[in-house]
């Protein structure tokens, strides 16, 4: 069987405009989105609070469960469905994290039940205080920012050799950011500024093919951020996880396009076929592309609807970034090569 | 011929070896090793606390107080007040005049450790800015960690929790990880008490309603008994004029168990070693008739009053207590007391229940998962289709008997990356099938098109994996517990997925062409 024929010949750099359009479109949303919301919408892992999630034995009228956690002073608490309806499982949040000290979830089991009539089973209690939030935002930052410079040390040097130029690049921004680090300026700042940093020096020391990867990284995580923004998911710490995959097998389709453009362009020599041969080996790549992105997409529906619900948002996340993924390896990071080329 | 052998034994060792690693999970059958389940599949409690070790700097600062004034006393020398400072440093009073001598020469004899800096002089008055070197500050802050570990894995040992993981996390941090804890809240509790068990005199002398109104007077200090009444869950709290000194205090502790009085309440007997015996025997002999406070972190548990000198070292510990509560505190005294008081920044507590739950809904879509690629790998490549589902089962194998192997942590996310790795793993046997069916299709044989799709792709396979693995590899380092068992899953799924489809499947490839060298490929 064949899904896409081996002569296949779509004209994909002819049709990078159209790309590049829809890839700041989709940025420019996902920028927007961060902005009116003012950042992602962190959970309690990077901001700090408590959630508590109870499993009643019948169903129960979320109205009932706030007037029992209203009795004991929670009032900002918020009671969410998690999970099918018939479940009967509920998710309380709350920013109060004095309170786990002295048996929160047992006051709250006891309010529950007097409000209610029914006790619930308490499954998990996550509360995370604020100074380690904090803790996990910074070094979340800090995965995200190293996982990407580590895979542009690698392809700089298995694509064009330039191990020493891209390591001494790479070490000294890393250098760089760990000193300013200790100086408690602000991580986000500091990443932001390393970033456009890194992508300044790779475009004039000439890395055409980290220069592409990374881009097309950035582009793939900063959607993935922002349609979770947009859908006002919450972004907990599987959701790096889920990034950081993204980030490895995003690059994963785009290393299998320049792997075959590079060995196609050990054959010419010609400027002016260069549109013609990143094309052809686009399309020579496009159904092992197609099909990796599919077997994976399986398993992430598979994860997705039988999951269970805290891993839910994970494979939501995963899915988006795998398709995002699979995109940008074509429209986004073999054009910049292109372009870099040209140059 | 030959190295092909080699191959295939090899081939066939390593998964056999993956099968026994395996088998104790399932089985009870040697090595006895199972994979081990995270706290979030297994339920559990995961806890980080912070020592507020700047406490016990706090509490050696007014030792040292203690000691000057008693030296001081010693030898006949005024002062003016010793007092701690906010920033723990220590400042000394003295009148113009001998004192200032005497006390650099107290200071030298017995207090060598301390930094003196140069006094000044105003309004005939002399101060001393005494301070602690740095270093012991922090070698201070750093024994009050350790001990404070120590003392909680006491308790925990006490509380019946097993395999416990307790461990210093950076400076000040604790981490722990109790499987299986049936009582989070208790274990909670009894985690965080400072078990500070003091003896301390009543003051009652003073007047304790008006020293609620101002202040108390100088040495004296508020601390208040709560009480229930049978059946009501309000408290009543009784506030205590009590003496700050200490007379005694738990350190001297030898047992504490739980004993009922006669009406069946809980209480708990203590009993003292023989010098805190011999302390306890001089303070009740020098107060009689005076009310001994007996003080558990800042709370009044009783104040009798002292009939007659108590020799011995046996005293009791009353309240209104449930028996859980005396058997917890029991277990705090006997363990012995915090250095410093400790907070819980970080809980994750899973029942039981929903580990289970996440077990069952993850294997399902695990399964379902896989079933569905493997049926769609052999629509898509027929019998080479085959091999690639081969490939994959041995590949979850291999993952599994990893995780047994090298006794890694299987969490949720764990689960998350197996299932990932499926959908990923086949990638290898697509670029590769791929790539002979362009070779079969510029007119190659079997076999030479075979060779020639393993060739071309191996190099392109292992780029576009150590990508990942570089992404899992920050991911481990960066990782919480549960984010670090999604990244070893994602590691030895990676390197699996490598051996299977650059080894194996190139193995049954060659079997199948050496043995029945058919002119035509399935693929």
């Amino acid at each position: 069987m064949q899904l896409i024929k081996s002569d296949i010949n779509i004209d994909f750099i002819g049709k990078q405009k159209i790309g590049f359009i829809i890839s700041i479109l989709l940025i420019l949303l996902s920028l927007g989105s961060l902005i009116v919301h003012k950042g992602p919408n962190y959970g309690i892992d990077f901001v700090g609070g408590t959630i508590i999630q109870i499993k009643f034995t019948e169903s129960v009228p979320v109205g009932k469960i706030r007037t029992g956690l209203s009795s004991i002073g929670l009032n900002d608490a918020s009671v969410q469905n998690f999970g099918q309806d018939q479940d009967n499982e509920f998710l309380i949040r709350t920013s109060n994290q004095k309170m786990t000290d002295k048996g929160l979830s047992l006051s709250i089991k006891d309010a529950v039940m007097a409000s209610t009539g029914i006790a619930p089973e308490i499954r998990r209690v996550e509360m995370v205080g604020p100074q380690v939030g904090k803790d996990l935002r910074e070094k979340a930052l800090l995965a995200i920012f190293y996982s990407l410079l580590f895979i542009t040390i690698y392809i700089s040097g298995r694509f064009e050799l330039k191990w020493i130029l891209s390591g001494v690049t790479a070490g000294s921004l890393m250098t760089a950011v760990y000193f300013l680090s200790v100086f408690n300026v602000s991580m986000v700042v500091l990443i932001t500024a390393a970033l456009i940093v890194t992508l300044v020096l790779f475009w004039t020391l000439r890395l055409k093919y980290a220069i592409g990867a990374i881009i097309a990284l950035l582009h793939d995580v900063l959607i993935t951020v922002g349609i979770f923004s947009l859908l006002n998911l919450d972004f907990s710490l599987p959701i790096i996880a889920a990034l950081l995959t993204i980030i490895g097998y995003s690059l994963n389709d785009t290393i299998i396009v320049f792997d075959r453009i590079r060995e196609n362009l050990k054959g010419s020599n010609k400027t002016d076929s260069l549109p013609l041969l990143f094309n052809k080996s686009i399309n020579r790549t496009l159904s092992r592309t197609i099909l990796t992105s599919v077997t994976t997409l399986i398993v992430l529906f598979a994860l997705y609807f039988l999951g269970g619900e805290i891993i839910h948002n994970f494979a939501f996340a995963m899915i988006v970034g795998v398709i995002i993924g699979t995109y940008s390896s074509i429209f986004v990071a073999s054009p910049i090569v292109l372009f870099a080329h040209k140059r | 011929m030959k190295s092909f052998t080699f191959k295939s034994v090899s081939i066939i060792g390593v998964i056999l070896a993956a099968i026994v690693f395996l088998l104790p999970t399932f089985l009870n059958t040697w090595p006895h090793k199972k994979i081990n389940l995270g706290l979030d599949l297994q339920g559990g409690m995961h806890l980080v606390l912070e020592v507020q070790n700047i406490k016990a700097v706090e509490v050696e600062m007014e030792r040292t107080i203690q000691e000057i004034k008693k030296q001081l006393r010693k030898d006949g020398v005024k002062h003016l007040g010793i007092s701690r400072l906010n920033d723990n440093s220590i400042l000394a009073k003295f009148p113009v005049g001998d004192n200032k001598s005497a006390f650099e020469t107290v200071l030298s004899k017995n207090f060598e450790n301390l930094i003196i800096q140069k006094p000044h002089t105003d309004n005939n008055i002399v101060s001393f800015k005494l301070a602690l070197p740095e270093k012991e500050i922090e070698n201070l802050k750093k024994m009050a960690t350790e001990q404070a570990l120590e003392t909680i894995r006491n308790r925990i040992d006490e509380f019946g929790v097993s395999e416990p993981d307790i461990r210093i996390q950076g400076k000040n941090r604790i981490l722990l990880q109790l499987p299986g804890i049936k009582d989070p809240d208790r274990a909670k509790d009894l985690i965080g008490k400072t078990a500070q068990l003091t003896f301390q005199i009543v003051d009652d002398e003073a007047d304790v309603g008006s020293a609620l109104n101002g202040t108390p007077p100088v040495g004296d200090e508020i601390l208040y008994q709560t009480k229930y009444e049978a059946g009501s869950s309000v408290p009543i709290k009784t506030p205590f004029l009590i003496k700050k000194r200490v007379l005694l205090d738990g350190s001297l502790l030898t047992d504490a168990r739980v004993e009922f009085d006669q009406f069946q309440q809980p209480q708990i007997g203590i009993e003292f070693s023989r010098k805190g015996a011999r302390i306890f025997d001089r303070i009740t002999g020098e107060n009689i008739n005076k009310r001994l406070a007996i003080v558990l972190d800042k709370t009044v548990y009783s104040a009798p009053v002292i009939q007659d000198r108590i020799a011995g070292g046996k005293a009791r510990i009353t309240g209104s207590f449930t028996l859980d509560d005396a058997k917890d505190l029991a277990i705090a005294l006997r363990a012995g007391s915090l250095p410093a008081p400790v907070k819980i920044i970080e809980e994750r507590t899973v029942g039981p229940t929903l580990g289970a739950d996440s077990i069952r809904t993850g294997l399902i879509s695990m399964m379902v998962g896989g079933f569905l690629v493997i049926l769609f790998m052999v629509i898509y490549y027929k019998n080479a289709g085959l091999i690639a589902d081969l490939a994959l089962l041995i590949n979850i194998i291999l993952i599994g008997g990893g995780l047994a192997a090298f006794q890694a942590t299987l969490t949720l996310p764990g689960i998350a990356g197996i299932i990932l790795t499926i959908g990923m793993a086949v990638d290898a046997n697509v670029i590769i099938f791929e790539r002979i069916r362009e070779e079969v299709k510029s007119g190659k044989t079997a076999l030479a098109s075979v060779h020639a799709g393993f060739d071309r792709a191996s190099l392109t396979i292992l780029d576009a994996n150590v990508t990942t693995l570089i992404a899992a590899l920050v991911l481990y380092q960066f990782g919480t517990s549960s984010i670090k068992g999604f990244a070893v899953t994602l590691c030895l799924g990676i390197i699996a997925s490598l051996f299977t489809a650059l080894v194996v499947s190139k193995g049954v490839f060659n079997f199948v062409l050496k043995n029945k060298p058919s002119k035509k490929l399935s693929i």
